[in-house]
């Protein structure tokens, strides 16, 4: 296979497996952040507050792997 | 296909070449500029309606900057306002025929984060003098001083990658929607990039209030202020 092939598969690799991982931990921190609205409405603030921030540390590994992804298919250093 | 990491000029202006993303940007914040400055001259004590709408936004994002830093929010409320604001059009553009989104290229969301960079040290070093923000470096022991440096990069980079991956893959999600189903079917899409627009400039506000909330704070919380 030439090198375009192999980077176009590694793209669809990258973005499969890499968002797998992001994807449960964004539902582990949603449930339990659901969970902890639910016995103590009064901090909803505080606690959605401190869940969009998690969300969005969890959500970089996610973007890490599109942008190896994109980088394979538009920047990519050994195809020429 | 072009590539979405590649920004071509429109023109030249002598060796500078400007592209339609700086253009819509300039757009944007002259719009944003001339607005604030009409809106607030003529302040009264008893508030119009459109001071009182003005009034609402400041003191919404001053109530946001006071529960996370725990502080006055006064001197952080321009830098977070301005970003919030910007972003907020900066993203729903979109929605205008003709126009892009500047924070779907990569210099917009470099030059945002870059901001964020150097205000963490303007109001780091401003908080606690420059020995003793530097001070924070290697604190608990100077073994940690290169992962701090290393933690700094990334996150400035993390923040960069953030708003553009997500901006510029939905446009990228519409784009495959448009050119598989006709007309109705793009529609809903694009009302769920209006609401991803504003979810990403909110948490880019939060992150550079958090980030800069870190750099003013250096002594280690006590029992009783714990951030919960």
């Amino acid at each position: 296979m030439t090198v375009q092939a192999w980077s176009i598969l590694g793209a669809v690799v990258a973005v499969c497996f890499g968002a797998i991982g992001p994807a449960f931990a964004e539902g582990r921190a949603i449930a339990s952040a659901m969970e902890a609205i639910a016995r103590q409405p009064e901090a909803g603030g505080t606690i959605s507050r401190t869940l969009f921030v998690g969300l969005a540390m969890i959500e970089a590994i996610a973007i890490y792997c599109l942008v190896i992804a994109l980088v394979l298919l538009f920047a990519n250093p050994f195809a020429h | 296909m072009s590539s979405p990491l590649v920004e071509t000029p429109l023109f030249h202006l002598g060796p500078v070449p400007i592209a339609g993303s700086v253009l819509t940007s300039f757009a944007i914040t002259a719009v944003l500029g001339a607005s604030s400055y009409f809106l607030t001259r003529r302040l009264a004590l008893k508030p119009s309606t459109t001071q009182a709408a003005v009034e609402l936004v400041v003191s919404v994002v001053d109530d946001q900057v006071r529960d996370v830093l725990r502080r006055d929010p006064a001197p952080y409320t321009p830098l977070v306002g301005t970003l919030f604001i910007y972003l907020i059009v900066a993203n729903s553009i979109e929605v205008v025929p003709m126009l892009h989104s500047p924070t779907a290229r990569l210099e917009t969301t470099m030059a945002l984060a870059l901001i964020v960079f150097f205000s963490v040290y303007f109001y780091g070093i401003r908080a606690n003098g420059l020995r003793g923000y530097l001070r924070h470096f290697i604190e608990p022991s100077p073994l940690i001083a290169p992962i701090h440096i290393l933690s700094e990069a990334t996150r400035t980079f993390a923040l960069m990658m953030r708003l553009l991956g997500n901006i510029m893959s939905h446009g990228l999600v519409l784009a495959i929607v448009v050119s598989l189903a006709g007309l109705l079917v793009p529609i809903p899409v694009m009302a769920f990039g209006l609401f991803v627009g504003l979810v990403q400039a909110y948490i880019f506000a939060i992150l550079a209030t958090v980030y800069v909330g870190a750099a003013v704070e250096t002594e280690p919380p006590t029992s009783k202020e714990v951030r919960t």
